[in-house]
């Protein structure tokens, strides 16, 4: 069932467009995370859900009624603020029911709502605390607690784990998708940080430039991201990029880059010419390394050691060093010269836009079978 | 004893002369004015600086005057009018000034200043043409009025100040609760503008209390005169003879509700004048 859809949205201030025809559907019960850059547009975006900014063309509609000109309490959404903006003057419990006051509730209905409310957000026995007196991640719960009170269907969240620190960021993370799964409602997540995108949504929307980049399930996203962007934006370090150019096109792709040299990838390039600029991403966990041969070879220029994992950087020449992802005790040094393999399976390859070739064949490989020695670029 | 430390001693001796110099420079004119009062007449011009013995001869004579008590009692109802209606006035237009954003916005603000710019005698005959025309001449209300004008420029200006420094998303966070304007600015905004409700409306109160050019110029008799008028017009026994004693006791008698005010609100006031922390 369709809970919310965006049709063609724009939205602009003073002479800039900050969203252009934004479209976009989400289903009841769905964990929508927007992410993106910063003065991407996202916040826009779920201001304008909310209803505290103006829509200036096209239509939101909640439960298939237009709802561009209502007002932000009769649309159904709860809203949670960066800085939480708890009220200061007023206890935990005045926090949670001050809607459901101001809405008129019956005394008895609105105390059992606000005790229920903070219940499942273990706040019991702060209820007659100030907000000053509470923790950060407690805070946080409040500001919840408040946009849950008066049971919205849609839950709106801006980055509200940026101001909390690191570990204490883990755990709220948890406890949103742990409220998820018990609420059931709509949730929609604006967020810069991608482990937050990846661990909590059931679909991310990337956004850039006011514009939608790519909407998928979190894995669809990484394995197959449609735009340079995408691929670029997510994962950590981030993929790496080879210029090549199009040396034969093709329904399969023969494709001349520096560090590969020459290689024959199962993208469709059929509609361009030969001799196109593209670009080649492979993300650092899908290189490996091996030890090479006399002067051949990239050399070793920085190691980073995470514990888990070492990210090993080499020198193309280009202005970014490549980084591979290897295991810690993989023993490579600076200096070294080593031979790069790299699973072709895995290869993105980029148009001069930044728009993603259409794979071919690879859908239909077989799951468990190696690529094709020939297939496997070796340096 | 080292230089460092003789160092060290003299600054700090020099440090305590100048706080000296400074109490005595402000405390003096009122200590002076308390003891005066506290003499009969007869020890008026004998010069000393102790309350020997204590007289309250003047104070008694001040408070047996009918029209003084009027007096205090107009000042009074005077001022707290002023402090309502500025207070009330300011902070709706502080809402507006401080969180709207609309096209000019800052000339409003600019010329909400400019006007306090005038001083007091150049609009003087012309409010005096229009207090006529109300028909508010000797009355109280015409001094509301004035001293509203005068005051709201200054109060809307640190009402402006303060609201703007509230965060942001505690207004968005009101509307998302379903709040009006109105509920917003009461419920949400204004307990959190008390320390600076409380500064301005005191500061107004002062301003209100103390003026003297309008409440002369607007009233005409006994029973509608506020305070400073009062005493001005304390006269004495002949047109030569200045009544040095009633005046200082009516003077004490008009500046004691002012500092226990102060005093009372003295935490608020430097907590306003120092809010802003307001991070929830």
């Amino acid at each position: 069932m369709i809970k919310l859809k965006l049709d063609n949205v724009n939205k602009q201030l003073g002479g800039a467009r900050i969203l252009r025809d934004v479209s976009l559907e989400i289903s009841a019960g769905e964990f929508v995370v927007f992410v993106g850059p910063s003065g991407c547009g996202k916040s826009t975006l779920l201001r304008l859900i909310a209803g505290l900014d103006s829509i200036c063309g096209g239509d939101l509609l909640i439960d298939g009624r237009r709802v561009n000109d209502l007002e932000p309490r009769e649309r159904g959404v709860g809203m949670v603020f960066q800085s939480y903006a708890l009220y200061p003057h007023m206890s935990v419990y005045d926090n949670i029911g001050f809607g459901l006051k101001l809405a008129k509730t019956e005394k008895t209905s609105l105390r059992e709502r606000v005790l229920k409310t903070a219940q499942i957000l273990q706040l019991d026995k702060l209820l007659q605390r100030k907000p000053r007196e509470l923790s950060g991640g407690q805070r946080q719960r409040v500001a919840m607690g408040r946009a849950m009170a008066r049971e919205p269907d849609i839950l709106l969240f801006d980055e509200p784990l940026s101001n909390l620190d690191a570990s204490l960021r883990v755990q709220m993370r948890n406890e949103i998708a742990r409220l998820h799964g018990r609420l059931g409602s709509t949730m929609i997540y604006v967020t810069h940080d991608q482990v937050e995108a990846m661990t909590l949504a059931d679909k991310i929307v990337v956004l850039n430039g006011g514009r939608i980049e790519q909407v998928g399930s979190p894995r669809e996203l990484y394995e197959r991201p449609a735009s340079r962007f995408v691929a670029g934006f997510l994962g950590s370090p981030r993929m790496n990029f080879l210029a090549a150019f199009l040396h034969a096109p093709g329904e399969t792709s023969q494709v001349e880059s520096l560090v590969l040299g020459r290689t024959t990838l199962p993208v469709d390039s059929s509609d361009l010419a030969a001799n196109t600029q593209l670009s080649l991403g492979i993300r650092p966990e899908h290189l490996s390394l091996k030890a090479a041969q006399g002067t051949t070879g990239l050399v070793v220029s920085g190691v980073e050691y995470l514990g888990s994992e070492t990210y090993v950087h080499l020198d193309t020449g280009q202005d970014e060093p490549m980084v591979c992802r290897c295991e810690v005790n993989a023993g490579w040094r600076i200096g070294d010269r080593v031979e790069l393999q790299l699973d072709i399976d895995n290869l993105h390859v980029f148009d001069a836009h930044g728009t993603a070739l259409k794979r071919r064949a690879i859908e239909s490989l077989p799951a468990g079978v190696a690529p094709h020695p020939a297939s496997a670029g070796v340096l | 004893m080292s230089p460092r430390l003789l160092k060290k001693t003299l600054l700090r001796l020099g440090f305590w002369c100048l706080i000296g110099i400074l109490l005595v420079y402000a405390v003096f004119p009122f200590y002076y004015a308390i003891v005066t009062s506290l003499k009969p007449s007869s020890a008026l011009f004998q010069v000393s600086y102790w309350i020997d013995n204590p007289d309250f001869s003047n104070y008694a004579a001040v408070l047996n005057q009918a029209s003084f008590l009027r007096a205090i009692g107009n000042s009074l109802v005077v001022a707290l009018c002023v402090v309502t209606l500025a207070l009330f006035l300011s902070l709706t237009a502080a809402y507006a000034l401080g969180r709207v954003k609309f096209r000019g916005r800052g000339p409003v603000l600019m010329m909400v200043l400019g006007v306090s710019m005038f001083p007091q005698v150049a609009v003087l005959s012309g409010l005096f043409e229009v207090i006529r025309a109300l028909g508010l001449y000797n009355t109280s209300w015409a001094l509301i009025l004035s001293y509203t004008i005068f005051t709201l420029p200054f109060t809307v200006w640190v009402l402006t100040t303060f609201m703007g420094q509230l965060p942001h998303e505690l207004e968005e966070a009101a509307i998302m609760d379903g709040a009006s304007p109105w509920v917003t600015l009461t419920r949400v905004l204004l307990p959190l503008l008390w320390p600076a409700l409380v500064t301005t409306g005191l500061l107004a109160f002062i301003a209100a209390w103390n003026e003297f050019l309008f409440a002369l110029t607007f009233t005409l008799t006994d029973s509608q005169r506020t305070v400073p008028v009062a005493i001005a017009l304390i006269s004495g026994g002949s047109p030569h003879e200045l009544p040095w004693g009633l005046l200082m006791a009516a003077s004490v008698l008009v500046t004691v509700p002012l500092v226990i005010l102060v005093l009372i609100f003295q935490r608020r006031i430097v907590s306003g004048l120092t809010a802003g922390a307001l991070k929830g």
